[in-house]
């Protein structure tokens, strides 16, 4: 039994070697409950991402789910020729695009669920001009990726000091680092809630089947033990 | 563990017994919700069902537009003054003239026209016998005979169906052609689909 | 058995029905006639859990059929159509994969316990058997379940395992062909695994549980105790002294555990559907993508055990083969524990310090080829060159060198040491502890 344990704390440990090799990934300040940073991060995500981007299985209703109310997406969010149930698909041809950046933009649905939060929040954090590149930027957390700045103005420009690998800017931006970070932090808190809209009641739903379960619990254990007082 | 001499009681076991039954029938009950509900229209579908916007402006008098809503055919007739006169001329040989199944259209459109505005008839082109589609016959007598004084007929089986969509007696449809939700978005435009009352 | 058979003095509307098909003497010889030695531990649950687990992955699996749609270019989408549209879709979803790795938790506790008390031998070898066919039964049908999703780690995860095929001397390649149907996975495999997934093997394990638990009740429980109730019996009723009637005793223990079982599968279900990547992979939410192979693909935790036993055993002339035998001998080897075990004695708790190591030893193994299985074989670093031999190779895979012969050594010796073992008395009559 101690040597499993041992084992065990062992395994933990080698865990953190591997985390320590890869790239550090800045925490993203998810609150799923926060619904202005979920409307601003839609609003975001809906005028900056949804152009080369596509959500193809987010239906724009489910904003809904966030507090907006039907007249504020038809008027503010929807392309034209949308209806609310509609998917968040873009009219870019995926040819179209690969002739742009080389590849195809993935669709943002569930990439959440597949590179993190904190990913997405330290990559939209690390883009750095990088001249020798045609796109003319590059990305701390995702080297030679194919994807532009595309909130440069906001943010400014950033530099790689080549000694240090840290980013410092270079030209200032519309907004500073806190509202930058801010912007952010709230397109990935909205990317995330994409990602899987229905987590909130999940878990909401959870408490409610857990604390019936444990109701259960109480009597079939009160069952169990009436019926074996006949044992022996 | 002694507790062999001891009596069973039997109040109490029953009592256990029902109590974790009924608990346990709730909880496989409420498990049972999301398995029913997920068969129940998808949000896609709900889509795909939504209101649709019709452009009314080109239906002259005497012709109808048919349109499709969540994959049914529906009619717009623009119904001239004689047409419109046809429906007073023969309650008697209507199955439901007073339109007593309210199902069949909603409130706003059960009046004499079974429609908003009295001209414009929407209706889903759906036989309510076994859901052929009729055809329109808007025109007297032709093919249906001398006393046929325009409507719709359904080729499955032989309904037939006055200028409002209302069943004649002895057709094999027991009700009425169903009056879709909709309104007037402005003159020319009907959502089909939606009406004023849901509107959130 | 030797009791008197009163079969039919029922009335009413049960006594039609008994008329005509056997339903009293049915519930009689399997629950309230059936007797089960009162001294079942933990252990004994898992059993009935693994039924339960079996049931409610048929009812959510019926349900995702409704809407899944078994076609490359739609398979992705219809599983996130699933999580979104469909009406508590996400419950039903969440359901089908926590139970998928709930079930091989609950099948290999059920494993321990009869290598624990010597379930499987004289006279449950054949009960043993048909249990050791269902488990392969379940792999398969994990396997091909888990392309259905057709996001990247079902499609390389799936590459990987046919390509094993591909190694069979010979034939290999046109095997692994012949398994996908195509020069690569594509729809023709996802198809194929499709109608496996949901028909065939399902079918199979079905058909195999029915036997396992006819066999189980042919020969009847064994216990933490490992011996046989039926020596002792009450002369005038044929009862064992030691059995209590399945139900209602067994059916409302088994409630209490059934119980604690769902508030973990609620649980997980609930607030950690992912558990931590390790039921749901953060890869598989990627679409498949033939020409693009994800930096590490490892197996569910659930096979990892036998893939890091795979990866273990080193080419042999060039020929990945000994590793595949090895990582199938693993599994079919468990079919034969019934002779290879010579012990006298059927539980742990009387087989001595020996086998109790040996026992534990493989049971580690287990866990650490498990653990390995789920990262690179780089993980912790190589050993210094300057070391003879080891210099330069990957600790990780000598580690799991090591723990792989000690996996086949446990069965490989069993015949010597539950032999040598030296075994405590057994008593006549069931403990209660």
């Amino acid at each position: 039994m101690k040597s499993i344990i041992i084992l065990i704390l062992l395994f933990l440990q080698s865990s953190h070697i591997l985390a320590s090799e890869e790239i550090y990934l800045e925490k993203a300040p998810i609150d799923l409950s926060d619904q202005p940073s979920l409307q601003k991060g839609a609003r975001t995500f809906i005028n900056y991402c949804l152009n080369c981007h596509s959500a193809k299985y987010m239906r724009y209703n489910k904003l809904l789910d966030i507090g907006l109310s039907k007249k504020d997406i038809k008027d503010n969010l929807l392309f034209t020729g949308k209806k609310i149930g509609d998917p968040m698909e873009i009219s870019m041809p995926v040819s179209e695009s690969k002739k742009w950046f080389g590849a195809a933009p993935p669709d943002l649905s569930v990439v959440a669920r597949s590179r993190g939060s904190d990913w997405i929040y330290s990559y939209m954090k690390g883009f750095y001009r990088d001249r020798s590149r045609e796109i003319g930027w590059n990305n701390l957390v995702y080297a030679n990726s194919a994807m532009p700045h595309i909130l440069w103005e906001l943010q400014g420009e950033q530099g790689l000091d080549e000694k240090t690998g840290k980013l410092t800017l270079m030209k200032a931006g519309k907004l500073n680092q806190k509202e930058y970070d801010a912007v952010i932090a709230d397109l990935t808190n909205y990317i995330t809630f994409m990602s899987e809209p229905d987590k909130l009641k999940r878990k909401k739903m959870g408490f409610y089947a857990v604390g019936f379960l444990l109701l259960l619990l109480l009597l079939t254990i009160k069952l169990k033990k009436e019926f074996w007082r006949d044992v022996k | 563990m002694a507790n062999k001499s001891k009596k069973v009681d039997l109040n109490r076991r029953r009592f256990l017994v029902t109590a974790t039954s009924v608990t346990g029938a709730i909880g496989v009950t409420s498990l049972g919700v999301p398995f029913v509900s997920s068969m129940l229209p998808s949000e896609k579908a709900k889509a795909a069902g939504a209101s649709v916007e019709v452009d009314v402006s080109n239906v002259k008098q005497g012709k109808v537009l048919t349109t499709e809503w969540r994959g049914q055919p529906v009619w717009i007739l623009n119904r001239s003054d004689k047409m419109l006169k046809s429906l007073k001329t023969s309650p008697k040989k209507l199955a439901d003239p007073n339109l007593e199944v309210s199902s069949q259209q909603p409130k706003y459109c059960q009046n004499k026209t079974r429609s908003i505005k009295p001209n414009m008839l929407v209706i889903v082109g759906i036989c309510t016998h076994l859901g052929c589609s009729p055809s329109p016959r808007l025109l007297p007598k032709g093919d249906m005979g001398e006393n046929w004084e325009g409507g719709f007929f359904c080729p499955c089986h032989g309904s037939k169906f006055d200028l409002a969509g209302r069943v004649f007696k002895g057709s094999p449809a027991p009700t009425n052609l169903v009056v879709p939700p909709h309104k007037y978005l402005n003159d020319n435009i009907i959502i089909i689909g939606e009406d004023s009352e849901e509107e959130a | 058995m030797t009791k008197k058979n009163d079969t039919q003095n029922s009335t009413g509307f049960i006594g039609w029905i008994d008329e005509r098909f056997p339903l009293s003497s049915f519930i009689k010889n399997h629950l309230t006639g059936y007797y089960a030695p009162k001294n079942f531990n933990f252990w004994y649950l898992f059993g009935a859990l693994a039924l339960f687990v079996f049931v409610m992955q048929i009812l959510t699996g019926i349900f995702l059929t409704m809407h899944y749609k078994p076609d490359a270019e739609q398979a992705f989408a219809s599983v996130e159509y699933i999580m979104r549209d469909v009406s508590f879709g996400w419950l039903i979803r969440y359901m089908h994969s926590t139970g998928s790795s709930l079930f091989f938790v609950v099948i290999y506790l059920h494993m321990f316990k009869s290598l624990m008390y010597g379930s499987y031998q004289k006279p449950r070898e054949l009960l043993w058997i048909f249990g050791v066919a269902i488990f392969l039964a379940l792999m398969a049908e994990a396997f091909f379940g888990y392309l259905l999703p057709w996001g990247q780690m079902s499609y390389w995860g799936a590459q990987v395992i046919v390509n094993l095929f591909a190694t069979v001397p010979f034939i290999g390649p046109d095997l692994a062909e012949w398994v996908r149907g195509d020069y690569l996975i594509s729809d023709a495999t996802l198809n194929r695994f499709f109608a496996f997934h949901v028909i065939a093997l399902p079918l199979a394990l079905a058909g195999l549980i029915f036997t396992h638990l006819i066999a189980l009740h042919e020969v009847g429980s064994n216990n933490p105790d490992g011996i046989e109730i039926k020596d002792y019996k009450d002369k005038k009723t044929g009862i064992p002294l030691d059995g209590i009637p399945f139900h209602p005793y067994y059916t409302v223990k088994d409630l209490v555990g059934l119980t604690v079982f769902l508030i973990v599968f609620a649980s997980i279900i609930f607030f950690a559907p992912e558990m931590g990547g390790y039921f749901l992979e953060a890869n598989n939410f990627v679409p498949a993508d033939p020409l693009v192979t994800p930096s590490h693909i490892a197996p569910v935790w659930y096979f990892t055990p036998f893939y890091s036993i795979l990866r273990a055993v080193p080419p042999i002339l060039n020929s990945q083969f000994p590793g595949v035998a090895a990582m199938g001998l693993s599994v079919l080897i468990f079919a034969f524990v019934p002779w290879l075990d010579k012990s006298p004695v059927r539980s742990i708790r009387y087989k001595g310090i020996l086998f109790k190591k040996w026992l534990g030893a493989f049971v580690i193994s287990f866990i650490v080829l498990g653990y390995l299985g789920t990262v690179p074989s780089t993980i912790w670093g190589q050993f210094p060159s300057i070391l003879p031999l080891l210099g330069g190779s990957d600790v990780a895979t000598v580690v799991a060198r090591i723990f792989t012969i000690i996996y086949f050594l446990f069965f490989f010796l069993m015949p010597v040491y539950s032999k040598k073992s030296i075994t405590k008395p057994v008593p006549k009559r069931v403990t209660m502890k």
